[in-house]
Protein backbone atom coordinates (compact mmCIF):
# COMPACT_ATOMS: atom_id res chain seq x y z
CA UNK A 1 0.00 0.00 0.00
CA UNK A 2 1.39 3.49 -0.97
CA UNK A 3 2.47 5.63 1.96
CA UNK A 4 1.54 9.20 1.99
CA UNK A 5 4.54 10.59 0.76
CA UNK A 6 4.34 8.32 -2.60
CA UNK A 7 1.37 10.46 -3.68
CA UNK A 8 0.86 14.05 -3.95
CA UNK A 9 -2.78 15.91 -5.28
CA UNK A 10 -2.38 19.60 -6.24
CA UNK A 11 -5.65 21.17 -6.13
CA UNK A 12 -7.93 23.67 -5.52
CA UNK A 13 -11.03 22.63 -2.81
CA UNK A 14 -13.92 24.21 -5.16
CA UNK A 15 -12.39 22.61 -8.67
CA UNK A 16 -14.89 19.85 -9.78
CA UNK A 17 -11.88 18.55 -11.81
CA UNK A 18 -10.07 17.95 -8.53
CA UNK A 19 -12.73 16.24 -6.80
CA UNK A 20 -12.80 13.78 -9.44
CA UNK A 21 -9.00 12.74 -8.19
CA UNK A 22 -9.74 12.89 -4.51
CA UNK A 23 -13.13 10.80 -5.17
CA UNK A 24 -10.95 8.25 -6.76
CA UNK A 25 -7.74 8.54 -4.49
CA UNK A 26 -10.48 7.86 -1.56
CA UNK A 27 -12.62 4.84 -3.31
CA UNK A 28 -9.60 2.79 -3.59
CA UNK A 29 -8.57 4.16 0.03
CA UNK A 30 -4.95 5.74 -0.91
CA UNK A 31 -3.40 7.94 1.12
CA UNK A 32 -1.89 10.99 -0.15
CA UNK A 33 -0.31 14.49 0.60
CA UNK A 34 -3.33 17.29 -0.56
CA UNK A 35 -1.53 20.47 -1.37
CA UNK A 36 -4.12 23.54 -1.36
CA UNK A 37 -2.83 25.54 -4.90
CA UNK A 38 -3.41 29.53 -4.54
CA UNK A 39 -4.72 29.99 -8.12
CA UNK A 40 -3.78 33.56 -8.54
CA UNK A 41 -0.34 32.78 -7.28
CA UNK A 42 0.89 29.40 -8.41
CA UNK A 43 3.33 27.51 -6.53
CA UNK A 44 6.59 26.51 -8.22
CA UNK A 45 5.73 22.75 -7.81
CA UNK A 46 2.63 23.40 -10.04
CA UNK A 47 4.28 25.19 -12.51
CA UNK A 48 6.71 22.72 -12.77
CA UNK A 49 4.72 19.57 -12.88
CA UNK A 50 2.20 20.60 -15.15
CA UNK A 51 3.61 23.61 -17.44
CA UNK A 52 1.59 22.64 -20.32
CA UNK A 53 -1.69 23.79 -18.81
CA UNK A 54 -0.78 25.04 -15.01
CA UNK A 55 -3.86 23.70 -13.97
CA UNK A 56 -5.32 21.96 -11.22
CA UNK A 57 -5.85 18.58 -10.61
CA UNK A 58 -2.37 16.97 -11.16
CA UNK A 59 -1.40 13.98 -9.11
CA UNK A 60 2.24 13.61 -8.49
CA UNK A 61 3.61 9.32 -7.82
CA UNK A 62 7.15 9.19 -7.06
CA UNK A 63 8.01 12.44 -8.27
CA UNK A 64 6.11 12.01 -11.50
CA UNK A 65 3.07 14.43 -12.82
CA UNK A 66 0.13 13.07 -14.19
CA UNK A 67 -2.52 16.05 -15.63
CA UNK A 68 -5.65 16.28 -16.58
CA UNK A 69 -8.80 14.71 -14.35
CA UNK A 70 -10.06 12.14 -17.07
CA UNK A 71 -6.51 10.90 -17.16
CA UNK A 72 -5.51 11.19 -13.18
CA UNK A 73 -8.33 8.95 -12.29
CA UNK A 74 -7.78 6.12 -15.49
CA UNK A 75 -3.88 6.38 -14.19
CA UNK A 76 -4.70 6.06 -10.31
CA UNK A 77 -7.28 3.21 -11.57
CA UNK A 78 -4.22 1.20 -13.49
CA UNK A 79 -1.14 1.93 -11.46
CA UNK A 80 -3.02 0.86 -8.35
CA UNK A 81 -4.93 -2.09 -9.75
CA UNK A 82 -4.46 -4.50 -6.94
CA UNK A 83 -5.88 -1.84 -4.51
CA UNK A 84 -9.77 -1.44 -3.55
CA UNK A 85 -12.49 -1.28 -6.35
CA UNK A 86 -11.78 -1.16 -10.07
CA UNK A 87 -13.20 1.80 -11.22
CA UNK A 88 -12.82 0.39 -14.84
CA UNK A 89 -14.74 -3.14 -15.82
CA UNK A 90 -12.52 -5.80 -17.46
CA UNK A 91 -14.49 -6.27 -20.75
CA UNK A 92 -13.20 -4.08 -23.15
CA UNK A 93 -16.93 -3.14 -24.74
CA UNK A 94 -18.03 -2.23 -20.87
CA UNK A 95 -14.59 -0.06 -20.42
CA UNK A 96 -15.59 1.50 -24.24
CA UNK A 97 -18.83 2.09 -22.95
CA UNK A 98 -17.49 4.22 -19.67
CA UNK A 99 -14.79 5.66 -21.34
CA UNK A 100 -17.96 6.92 -23.84
CA UNK A 101 -20.18 8.49 -21.05
CA UNK A 102 -17.09 10.53 -19.43
CA UNK A 103 -16.14 11.85 -22.65
CA UNK A 104 -20.04 12.44 -22.91
CA UNK A 105 -19.81 14.51 -19.35
CA UNK A 106 -16.82 16.81 -20.74
CA UNK A 107 -17.81 17.48 -23.62
CA UNK A 108 -21.85 17.74 -23.77
CA UNK A 109 -23.04 17.92 -20.18
CA UNK A 110 -20.27 20.54 -18.42
CA UNK A 111 -20.30 22.94 -21.71
CA UNK A 112 -24.42 22.87 -21.35
CA UNK A 113 -24.18 23.94 -17.83
CA UNK A 114 -21.72 26.49 -18.47
CA UNK A 115 -23.71 27.64 -21.24
CA UNK A 116 -26.93 27.86 -19.00
CA UNK A 117 -24.84 29.88 -15.46
CA UNK A 118 -22.30 31.93 -18.09
CA UNK A 119 -23.57 32.56 -20.90
CA UNK A 120 -22.89 35.79 -22.37
CA UNK A 121 -26.87 36.45 -24.02
CA UNK A 122 -30.27 35.79 -22.87
CA UNK A 123 -30.48 33.72 -26.07
CA UNK A 124 -27.13 31.59 -25.26
CA UNK A 125 -28.37 30.64 -21.24
CA UNK A 126 -31.46 29.69 -22.76
CA UNK A 127 -29.82 27.39 -25.92
CA UNK A 128 -27.41 26.48 -23.06
CA UNK A 129 -30.72 25.28 -21.07
CA UNK A 130 -32.43 22.98 -23.67
CA UNK A 131 -28.87 21.31 -24.42
CA UNK A 132 -28.53 20.93 -20.56
CA UNK A 133 -32.05 19.09 -20.99
CA UNK A 134 -30.80 16.59 -24.02
CA UNK A 135 -27.77 16.11 -22.32
CA UNK A 136 -29.29 15.12 -18.73
CA UNK A 137 -32.00 12.65 -20.39
CA UNK A 138 -29.44 11.20 -22.13
CA UNK A 139 -27.41 10.30 -19.35
CA UNK A 140 -30.74 9.38 -17.10
CA UNK A 141 -30.34 6.39 -20.01
CA UNK A 142 -26.70 6.11 -19.84
CA UNK A 143 -27.31 5.20 -16.16
CA UNK A 144 -29.98 2.78 -16.87
CA UNK A 145 -27.95 1.31 -19.12
CA UNK A 146 -24.91 0.82 -17.32
CA UNK A 147 -26.02 -0.05 -13.92
CA UNK A 148 -28.68 -2.87 -15.46
CA UNK A 149 -30.33 -2.31 -12.07
CA UNK A 150 -27.56 -1.78 -10.15
CA UNK A 151 -26.79 1.44 -7.53
CA UNK A 152 -24.72 2.87 -9.66
CA UNK A 153 -23.12 3.61 -13.59
CA UNK A 154 -20.09 0.92 -12.03
CA UNK A 155 -22.94 -1.66 -10.98
CA UNK A 156 -22.55 -2.72 -7.21
CA UNK A 157 -19.65 -0.55 -6.76
CA UNK A 158 -18.79 2.98 -7.84
CA UNK A 159 -16.98 2.73 -11.32
CA UNK A 160 -14.90 5.23 -13.84
CA UNK A 161 -18.31 7.28 -14.85
CA UNK A 162 -19.65 7.42 -11.34
CA UNK A 163 -16.41 9.33 -10.49
CA UNK A 164 -16.42 11.47 -13.20
CA UNK A 165 -19.89 12.63 -12.78
CA UNK A 166 -19.49 12.30 -9.23
CA UNK A 167 -17.01 15.23 -9.66
CA UNK A 168 -19.63 17.62 -10.32
CA UNK A 169 -21.87 16.95 -6.87
CA UNK A 170 -20.53 19.91 -4.87
CA UNK A 171 -21.55 21.89 -7.77
CA UNK A 172 -25.20 20.22 -8.75
CA UNK A 173 -25.83 20.77 -5.40
CA UNK A 174 -25.21 24.52 -5.23
CA UNK A 175 -26.96 24.67 -8.35
CA UNK A 176 -30.31 24.37 -6.42
CA UNK A 177 -29.48 27.62 -4.10
CA UNK A 178 -27.67 29.54 -6.58
CA UNK A 179 -30.03 29.39 -9.90
CA UNK A 180 -33.31 27.49 -8.46
CA UNK A 181 -32.40 24.52 -10.62
CA UNK A 182 -32.38 20.68 -9.63
CA UNK A 183 -29.86 19.57 -12.86
CA UNK A 184 -31.20 15.80 -11.64
CA UNK A 185 -34.34 16.55 -11.14
CA UNK A 186 -36.78 13.59 -9.24
CA UNK A 187 -39.48 14.49 -11.81
CA UNK A 188 -37.98 14.33 -15.13
CA UNK A 189 -34.61 12.40 -14.40
CA UNK A 190 -35.48 9.68 -11.15
CA UNK A 191 -32.17 7.70 -11.90
CA UNK A 192 -29.75 10.26 -11.50
CA UNK A 193 -31.71 12.20 -8.69
CA UNK A 194 -31.35 8.66 -6.91
CA UNK A 195 -27.87 8.57 -7.94
CA UNK A 196 -27.09 12.02 -6.69
CA UNK A 197 -28.59 10.71 -3.24
CA UNK A 198 -26.90 7.34 -3.07
CA UNK A 199 -23.08 8.31 -4.39
CA UNK A 200 -22.79 11.41 -2.65
CA UNK A 201 -23.83 9.35 0.94
CA UNK A 202 -21.15 6.71 0.25
CA UNK A 203 -18.64 6.83 3.23
CA UNK A 204 -15.92 7.16 0.74
CA UNK A 205 -17.70 10.59 -0.66
CA UNK A 206 -19.55 12.64 1.71
CA UNK A 207 -16.82 13.97 3.54
CA UNK A 208 -14.89 14.63 0.13
CA UNK A 209 -17.18 16.67 -1.45
CA UNK A 210 -17.07 20.75 -0.56
CA UNK A 211 -19.43 22.21 1.51
CA UNK A 212 -22.08 23.51 -0.35
CA UNK A 213 -22.72 26.86 1.70
CA UNK A 214 -18.66 27.78 0.98
CA UNK A 215 -19.52 26.80 -2.81
CA UNK A 216 -22.27 29.13 -3.13
CA UNK A 217 -20.37 31.93 -1.09
CA UNK A 218 -17.51 31.49 -3.70
CA UNK A 219 -20.17 31.99 -6.53
CA UNK A 220 -21.83 34.65 -5.48
CA UNK A 221 -18.27 36.31 -4.63
CA UNK A 222 -18.17 35.58 -8.76
CA UNK A 223 -21.06 36.86 -9.68
CA UNK A 224 -20.72 40.24 -7.77
CA UNK A 225 -17.44 40.62 -9.38
CA UNK A 226 -18.31 40.26 -12.72
CA UNK A 227 -21.15 42.19 -12.26
CA UNK A 228 -18.94 44.93 -11.00
CA UNK A 229 -16.76 44.32 -13.66
CA UNK A 230 -19.69 44.94 -16.33
CA UNK A 231 -20.71 48.01 -14.95
CA UNK A 232 -17.55 49.56 -14.32
CA UNK A 233 -17.17 48.97 -18.35
CA UNK A 234 -20.07 50.01 -19.58
CA UNK A 235 -19.74 53.28 -17.70
CA UNK B 1 -2.91 -6.24 -47.86
CA UNK B 2 -5.65 -4.83 -46.17
CA UNK B 3 -8.84 -3.63 -48.12
CA UNK B 4 -12.38 -2.85 -47.02
CA UNK B 5 -15.48 -5.02 -47.57
CA UNK B 6 -17.68 -2.85 -49.10
CA UNK B 7 -21.35 -3.45 -47.30
CA UNK B 8 -23.52 -6.62 -48.30
CA UNK B 9 -22.23 -10.70 -47.74
CA UNK B 10 -21.32 -12.57 -50.88
CA UNK B 11 -22.36 -16.76 -49.61
CA UNK B 12 -25.41 -17.88 -51.21
CA UNK B 13 -24.70 -21.24 -49.73
CA UNK B 14 -24.99 -20.20 -46.18
CA UNK B 15 -28.33 -20.73 -43.87
CA UNK B 16 -30.05 -18.09 -42.90
CA UNK B 17 -28.49 -18.62 -39.15
CA UNK B 18 -25.16 -18.85 -40.30
CA UNK B 19 -25.45 -16.08 -42.39
CA UNK B 20 -26.55 -13.84 -39.13
CA UNK B 21 -23.94 -15.03 -37.20
CA UNK B 22 -21.42 -14.32 -39.15
CA UNK B 23 -22.71 -11.34 -39.99
CA UNK B 24 -22.99 -10.59 -36.39
CA UNK B 25 -19.31 -11.68 -35.94
CA UNK B 26 -18.23 -9.29 -38.30
CA UNK B 27 -16.15 -6.00 -38.02
CA UNK B 28 -18.24 -3.05 -39.14
CA UNK B 29 -17.08 0.71 -39.59
CA UNK B 30 -19.37 3.32 -40.18
CA UNK B 31 -17.42 5.99 -42.10
CA UNK B 32 -17.51 9.00 -44.17
CA UNK B 33 -14.44 9.31 -46.84
CA UNK B 34 -13.30 12.75 -45.59
CA UNK B 35 -13.23 12.41 -42.22
CA UNK B 36 -9.73 12.29 -40.15
CA UNK B 37 -11.87 10.80 -37.28
CA UNK B 38 -12.72 7.66 -39.26
CA UNK B 39 -9.35 7.10 -40.63
CA UNK B 40 -7.59 7.15 -36.87
CA UNK B 41 -10.02 4.18 -36.37
CA UNK B 42 -9.27 2.82 -40.08
CA UNK B 43 -5.55 2.76 -39.22
CA UNK B 44 -6.08 0.99 -36.20
CA UNK B 45 -7.77 -1.62 -37.61
CA UNK B 46 -4.45 -2.12 -39.76
CA UNK B 47 -2.42 -2.14 -37.24
CA UNK B 48 -3.94 -4.42 -35.67
CA UNK B 49 -4.70 -6.76 -39.05
CA UNK B 50 -8.36 -7.01 -38.78
CA UNK B 51 -10.76 -7.11 -41.35
CA UNK B 52 -13.70 -4.89 -41.38
CA UNK B 53 -16.66 -3.59 -43.77
CA UNK B 54 -16.84 -0.70 -44.62
CA UNK B 55 -20.17 1.45 -45.03
CA UNK B 56 -19.91 4.52 -46.23
CA UNK B 57 -22.90 7.51 -44.79
CA UNK B 58 -24.30 10.24 -46.59
CA UNK B 59 -23.96 12.72 -43.65
CA UNK B 60 -26.65 15.08 -44.95
CA UNK B 61 -29.12 11.75 -45.19
CA UNK B 62 -27.73 9.50 -42.38
CA UNK B 63 -28.74 5.93 -42.98
CA UNK B 64 -31.44 4.30 -40.05
CA UNK B 65 -28.95 2.10 -39.33
CA UNK B 66 -26.44 4.78 -37.85
CA UNK B 67 -28.67 6.75 -36.09
CA UNK B 68 -29.77 3.28 -34.21
CA UNK B 69 -25.99 2.58 -33.28
CA UNK B 70 -24.91 6.37 -32.70
CA UNK B 71 -28.13 7.94 -31.27
CA UNK B 72 -26.77 10.34 -28.68
CA UNK B 73 -24.06 11.69 -31.56
CA UNK B 74 -25.81 10.50 -35.19
CA UNK B 75 -21.64 10.66 -36.25
CA UNK B 76 -19.46 8.65 -37.48
CA UNK B 77 -16.76 7.00 -36.76
CA UNK B 78 -19.13 3.97 -35.27
CA UNK B 79 -17.27 0.95 -34.87
CA UNK B 80 -20.12 -2.53 -34.47
CA UNK B 81 -18.49 -5.75 -32.57
CA UNK B 82 -20.57 -8.51 -32.33
CA UNK B 83 -23.24 -6.68 -33.26
CA UNK B 84 -22.60 -3.67 -30.60
CA UNK B 85 -21.55 -0.62 -31.57
CA UNK B 86 -18.79 1.91 -30.17
CA UNK B 87 -18.47 5.51 -30.61
CA UNK B 88 -15.74 8.26 -30.54
CA UNK B 89 -12.53 8.13 -32.11
CA UNK B 90 -10.82 8.00 -29.25
CA UNK B 91 -13.21 5.63 -27.50
CA UNK B 92 -13.00 3.03 -30.18
CA UNK B 93 -9.01 3.27 -30.87
CA UNK B 94 -8.52 2.45 -27.04
CA UNK B 95 -11.12 -0.44 -27.39
CA UNK B 96 -9.47 -1.61 -30.26
CA UNK B 97 -6.28 -2.16 -28.39
CA UNK B 98 -8.01 -3.42 -25.85
CA UNK B 99 -10.70 -6.42 -27.74
CA UNK B 100 -7.34 -7.57 -30.21
CA UNK B 101 -4.54 -7.37 -27.04
CA UNK B 102 -2.89 -10.15 -28.91
CA UNK B 103 -3.29 -9.29 -32.02
CA UNK B 104 -0.29 -6.89 -34.39
CA UNK B 105 1.45 -3.93 -32.34
CA UNK B 106 0.23 -2.60 -28.94
CA UNK B 107 -1.32 1.19 -29.54
CA UNK B 108 -1.21 1.98 -26.08
CA UNK B 109 1.48 1.35 -24.14
CA UNK B 110 1.80 -1.14 -21.37
CA UNK B 111 2.95 1.07 -18.16
CA UNK B 112 0.57 3.08 -16.35
CA UNK B 113 2.82 6.29 -16.68
CA UNK B 114 3.50 5.89 -19.92
CA UNK B 115 -0.39 5.19 -20.88
CA UNK B 116 -1.00 8.03 -18.80
CA UNK B 117 0.89 10.52 -20.57
CA UNK B 118 -0.40 9.11 -24.24
CA UNK B 119 -3.81 10.26 -22.94
CA UNK B 120 -2.62 13.56 -22.00
CA UNK B 121 -1.40 14.42 -25.54
CA UNK B 122 -4.43 13.13 -27.50
CA UNK B 123 -6.23 15.55 -25.08
CA UNK B 124 -4.07 18.24 -25.95
CA UNK B 125 -4.40 18.04 -29.56
CA UNK B 126 -8.53 17.29 -29.17
CA UNK B 127 -8.97 20.53 -26.32
CA UNK B 128 -5.64 22.83 -27.29
CA UNK B 129 -4.22 22.00 -30.59
CA UNK B 130 -7.28 21.75 -32.71
CA UNK B 131 -9.34 24.71 -31.64
CA UNK B 132 -6.13 27.20 -33.20
CA UNK B 133 -5.88 25.48 -35.79
CA UNK B 134 -9.71 25.29 -37.43
CA UNK B 135 -9.88 28.79 -35.81
CA UNK B 136 -6.78 29.83 -38.04
CA UNK B 137 -8.44 28.07 -41.11
CA UNK B 138 -11.54 29.44 -40.90
CA UNK B 139 -11.20 33.19 -40.41
CA UNK B 140 -9.58 36.01 -41.69
CA UNK B 141 -7.79 39.12 -40.84
CA UNK B 142 -7.15 39.80 -37.11
CA UNK B 143 -9.09 37.40 -36.11
CA UNK B 144 -6.75 34.50 -38.40
CA UNK B 145 -3.78 36.29 -36.98
CA UNK B 146 -4.64 35.30 -33.94
CA UNK B 147 -5.37 31.92 -33.92
CA UNK B 148 -1.98 31.54 -36.26
CA UNK B 149 -0.38 32.62 -32.76
CA UNK B 150 -1.46 30.45 -30.58
CA UNK B 151 -1.44 27.37 -32.92
CA UNK B 152 2.37 28.06 -33.41
CA UNK B 153 2.82 28.43 -29.40
CA UNK B 154 0.88 25.15 -29.42
CA UNK B 155 2.65 23.34 -32.06
CA UNK B 156 6.22 24.28 -30.12
CA UNK B 157 4.77 22.17 -27.29
CA UNK B 158 4.45 19.91 -29.26
CA UNK B 159 7.55 19.96 -31.14
CA UNK B 160 9.57 19.64 -27.88
CA UNK B 161 7.54 16.85 -26.88
CA UNK B 162 8.34 14.91 -29.61
CA UNK B 163 12.15 15.92 -29.58
CA UNK B 164 13.62 14.38 -32.68
CA UNK B 165 11.55 10.71 -31.66
CA UNK B 166 10.72 9.16 -35.45
CA UNK B 167 7.03 9.12 -33.83
CA UNK B 168 5.63 9.98 -30.63
CA UNK B 169 5.24 6.66 -29.59
CA UNK B 170 8.79 5.97 -30.29
CA UNK B 171 10.33 3.47 -33.27
CA UNK B 172 6.47 2.78 -33.84
CA UNK B 173 3.62 4.62 -34.20
CA UNK B 174 0.78 4.82 -30.90
CA UNK B 175 -1.98 6.15 -29.71
CA UNK B 176 -0.78 9.74 -30.04
CA UNK B 177 0.27 9.25 -33.57
CA UNK B 178 -2.77 7.96 -34.69
CA UNK B 179 -4.79 10.89 -32.52
CA UNK B 180 -2.93 13.29 -34.48
CA UNK B 181 -2.08 11.71 -37.82
CA UNK B 182 -4.18 13.29 -39.87
CA UNK B 183 -2.68 16.95 -38.87
CA UNK B 184 0.35 15.26 -41.34
CA UNK B 185 -1.74 15.83 -44.48
CA UNK B 186 -4.87 18.14 -43.30
CA UNK B 187 -2.24 21.03 -42.48
CA UNK B 188 -0.30 21.52 -45.73
CA UNK B 189 -3.66 21.00 -47.46
CA UNK B 190 -4.36 24.34 -44.86
CA UNK B 191 -1.46 25.86 -45.85
CA UNK B 192 -1.77 25.75 -49.34
CA UNK B 193 -5.62 27.54 -49.28
CA UNK B 194 -4.52 29.47 -46.81
CA UNK B 195 -1.15 30.75 -48.43
CA UNK B 196 0.80 30.89 -45.10
CA UNK B 197 3.03 27.94 -43.87
CA UNK B 198 1.97 27.01 -40.74
CA UNK B 199 4.76 23.91 -40.11
CA UNK B 200 8.11 25.56 -40.71
CA UNK B 201 10.88 24.04 -41.03
CA UNK B 202 13.30 26.59 -39.06
CA UNK B 203 10.65 26.25 -36.03
CA UNK B 204 9.27 23.02 -35.65
CA UNK B 205 11.75 20.24 -37.60
CA UNK B 206 10.66 17.36 -35.79
CA UNK B 207 7.11 17.89 -36.56
CA UNK B 208 7.73 18.37 -39.90
CA UNK B 209 9.67 14.85 -39.92
CA UNK B 210 7.11 13.23 -38.26
CA UNK B 211 4.83 14.69 -40.87
CA UNK B 212 6.76 13.10 -43.01
CA UNK B 213 7.34 9.15 -41.40
CA UNK B 214 3.68 8.92 -40.66
CA UNK B 215 2.46 9.50 -43.88
CA UNK B 216 5.35 7.30 -45.52
CA UNK B 217 4.77 4.40 -42.47
CA UNK B 218 3.19 1.59 -44.83
CA UNK B 219 -0.16 1.46 -42.33
CA UNK B 220 -0.70 5.12 -43.32
CA UNK B 221 0.52 5.28 -47.28
CA UNK B 222 -2.14 2.34 -48.08
CA UNK B 223 -4.66 4.38 -46.98
CA UNK B 224 -5.28 7.92 -47.39
CA UNK B 225 -8.19 9.99 -48.12
CA UNK B 226 -8.58 11.21 -51.90
CA UNK B 227 -6.66 14.58 -51.60
CA UNK B 228 -8.03 16.60 -54.48
CA UNK B 229 -10.92 15.62 -53.28
CA UNK B 230 -10.28 16.76 -49.85
CA UNK B 231 -9.02 20.07 -50.71
CA UNK B 232 -11.95 20.94 -52.65
CA UNK B 233 -13.77 20.80 -49.65
CA UNK B 234 -11.47 22.31 -47.50
CA UNK B 235 -11.88 25.04 -49.57
CA UNK B 236 -15.37 25.27 -49.65
CA UNK B 237 -15.95 25.01 -45.86
CA UNK B 238 -13.25 28.21 -45.80
CA UNK B 239 -14.87 29.86 -48.23
CA UNK B 240 -19.06 28.82 -46.15
CA UNK B 241 -16.93 30.10 -42.90
CA UNK B 242 -15.62 33.86 -44.45
CA UNK B 243 -19.13 34.25 -45.77
CA UNK B 244 -21.02 33.38 -42.80
CA UNK B 245 -19.29 36.19 -40.46
CA UNK B 246 -19.49 38.95 -43.02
Amino acid sequence: MAGAEDLKLLGMWASPFVLRAKLALSLKGLNYEYVEEDLKNKSELLLKSNPVHNKVPVLIHNGKPVCESTVIVQYIDEAFAGTGLSLLPSDPYERALARFWAAYIDDKLLPSWTKTSRGSTEEERAEGKEQSAVAVENLEGALRECSKGKPFFGGDNPGYVDVILGGLLGWVRASEELYGINPFDPAKTPLLAAWAERFGALEAVDPVIPEVNKLVEVAKMMQAKLAAEAAGASN
Amino acid sequence: MMKRNLTTHHSATLSAMERQEEDEDRVKLFGFWSSPYVYKVEWALRIKGIQYDYIEENLENKSDQLLEYNPVHKKVPVLIYQGKPIAESEVILEFIDEAWKHHGDRILPEDPYDRAMARFWVRFGKDTLSPPIWKWFTTQGQEQEAAYAAAVEQLQILEKELDGKRFFAGEKMGLVDLSLGPFSYIIPIYEEITGVKLIKEEKLPSLLAWMDNFLNSSIVREHLPPMDKLKLRCQAIREAFLKNTN
